[in-house]
């Protein structure tokens, strides 16, 4: 009986390290093929813009010769079709910023009258505004084409800020109304009896108070306008009016166009917005779980 | 357009306004009520001009029933819904299910999980465009690197991916799963650390092993944050423009096109708008019962989710 027992433990804790060793085989594997399926298509992308023009698909996996010719080619402007890449840039930079300054102030407006002003019918428009979010945008916008055609905004950044502020909104709205819950109302109530007006209030207490939700929003905003394709796509023609999204599907469509040229300019575009998502990675879950998940 | 990040918050709504209090000139009246109206005012403007006034339009556009006769006719529009279907389906719940483990997978303390999990966000935060076209390369049957790995490594001619009906549409499922993937992974991540630590503690002093606590904690506690990522993911990938129009380009003969980009093809290559807005119309049998659905799941689960 002893015997059996005696004998029993070693085993067991073999096992249990057996078992340890597999999970953690299983994990490790995991990881990697992770990290493959990962990698693999930004991998692809650096790959092909480090070729030289004409041999960016012999076959190699690892850029034995990395050449930085596309580039050079992209920052000196110098082949036909980047001839306006840096005042494309430009016009993405524009519109980011433009829709990140007007959401945030339209969207802290609203939720400053629903929130703080005790507007009854304000709660509405809150719950108004999300239902922007049950029609795809890609559905919605061929009858916005149109009335951009109708208000004469065609070829005009503002026709596509307009549709950015729109898309962006609903959702300021809702984290700023999240947030400003945090803030006691008694403060507003202090200010009110000192004579202070609304606005003064909104102004010099609601929106420092606000800070972190107005950075949250405003990031995504920004993210929001300079990753969107398709309202650039179908609102901005003409070569100076469009956007650096734009152009690089301009390169896609065309068959002459460098392979090398393109996916280096798709790299320059995506840079931006893979560094603000990296540099406040915390900030941007923190966003999502502040409205949603909590 | 990737409103993905956005909508995710939805899931608490305006639902808990705080009553209007009553403490300052007994409520909202006379220069406060216009004060306030002032404020609501640019957001109302752009609620009627950019979202009322287009989907009245595209109502209005899409009202004629001829259209849609015209619609049944063409043998590509029948495809296309079968596409969306299936890319629906597949796409989403798939994903979703590789989400769910995975955050299980990421919720582990050690550090190289959380090494892994700052590489793994990558599609998420590498915008749509670039992300699909250095895929459409990838994959190219000729010169792409998936058919020079293997040919090298295994001596295997693959197949010209994009160029086949079903093997089009499954590469674009699956370029939509990698760069959605993430987000879906980091929102369950922390719907599974809200879940409190003292009901595995509980379970654990009544002698639960470690499936049971699956089965009987985790499991019921993620089901609704699991129901309703499932249906919002699902109105996104109905919407969903980028992967099909990027990876396939809806070819071969428009045969792996999805309503949504059908929708735009027939409204500005084809130019026939109505049509157009007809297509994406025919998707609101689907469409409407989702966001009601939605809805519904959100309300009851006010501040649990």
């Amino acid at each position: 009986m002893s015997a059996t027992l005696t004998a029993g433990r070693p085993m067991r804790k073999s096992r249990y390290r057996g078992r340890r060793l597999l999970t953690r085989t299983a994990a490790a594997l995991l990881g990697v093929v992770l990290t493959i399926w990962t990698i693999i298509p930004v991998y692809n992308m650096l790959l092909i813009a480090l070729s030289e023009e004409g041999d960016e698909f012999t076959g190699t996996v690892w850029p034995s010769d990395p050449s930085f010719e596309s580039f050079r080619v992209i920052w000196t402007e110098g082949y036909w079709y980047l001839e306006n890449f840096w005042h494309q840039f430009g016009n993405s930079c524009i519109i980011g910023l433009a829709t990140m300054v007007l959401t945030v102030l339209v969207g802290s407006l609203a939720s400053f009258a629903m929130g703080r002003m005790r507007l009854r019918k304000a709660r509405l428009i809150g719950d108004l505004s999300l239902l922007t979010y049950a029609v795809p945008a890609s559905f919605l916008v061929i009858p916005f084409t149109r009335l951009m055609h109708i208000y004469g905004l065609v070829d005009n950044l503002w026709s596509v800020i307009a549709a950015e502020v729109t898309f962006a909104t609903p959702y300021a709205i809702l984290i700023f109304h999240q947030y400003g819950k945090l803030i006691p109302l008694e403060l507003d109530d202090a200010a009110r009896v000192d004579g202070a007006t609304p606005f003064q209030v909104y102004w010099r207490i609601y929106l420092p108070l606000m800070a972190p939700a107005l950075a949250v929003v405003a990031t995504f905003a920004l993210l929001l306008a300079w990753n969107e394709y398709l309202y650039q796509y179908l609102l901005l023609s003409s070569r100076r009016s469009m956007t650096v999204a734009v152009a690089i599907d301009q390169f896609f469509d065309s068959d002459e166009a460098p392979w090398n040229y393109m996916m280096a300019v798709a790299l320059v575009y995506s840079l931006p917005p893979i560094a603000v998502y990296y540099a406040l990675r915390r900030y941007m879950v923190a966003g999502l779980t502040m409205g949603g998940v909590k | 357009m990737s409103v993905t990040q956005q909508a995710v918050a939805i899931g608490r709504g305006f639902a808990g306004t705080r009553p209007a209090r009553r403490v300052f000139f007994g409520g909202v009246h006379g220069t406060d009520y216009v004060w306030s109206i002032a404020f609501a005012i640019p957001y109302a403007i752009i609620f009627f001009a950019f979202v009322v006034y287009p989907i009245g339009y595209g109502l209005w556009m899409g009202s004629d029933t001829a259209l849609y006769g015209e619609l049944f006719s063409d043998p590509r529009y029948l495809t296309a819904v079968v596409n969306t279907l299936l890319y629906v389906g597949i796409g989403v719940n798939v994903k979703m299910f590789f989400a769910f483990l995975l955050s299980g997978f990421f919720i582990r303390k050690r550090w190289w999980s959380k090494a892994l999990l700052v590489v793994f966000i990558l599609p998420w935060a590498t915008p749509a465009l670039p992300a699909y076209m250095s895929i459409h390369w990838f994959l190219n049957g000729q010169w792409g690197m998936l058919n020079n790995v293997l040919y090298s490594l295994f001596g295997i001619d693959g197949p010209v991916y994009l160029n086949d009906h079903w093997t089009g549409l499954f590469c674009n499922i699956a370029a939509y799963i990698w760069k959605t993937l993430p987000f879906w992974t980091v929102i369950l991540l922390a719907g599974r650390m809200s879940v409190p630590q003292e009901l595995y503690e509980a379970a654990a002093v009544d002698g639960a092993n470690g499936l049971s606590k699956f089965a009987h904690i985790t499991l019921p506690m993620m089901a609704n944050l699991y129901l309703v990522c499932t249906l919002l993911d699902m109105v996104f990938a109905l919407g969903d423009f980028n992967a099909t129009f990027f990876v396939s380009g809806g070819g071969p003969a428009m045969s792996t096109e999805v309503l949504a980009t059908l929708g735009i093809r027939y409204a500005f290559t084809i130019a026939l708008p109505r049509l157009g807005v007809a297509a994406v119309m025919s998707a609101l049998p689907l469409l409407i019962p989702l966001v009601i659905l939605l809805m519904r799941k959100l309300r009851m689960s006010e501040g649990q989710l």
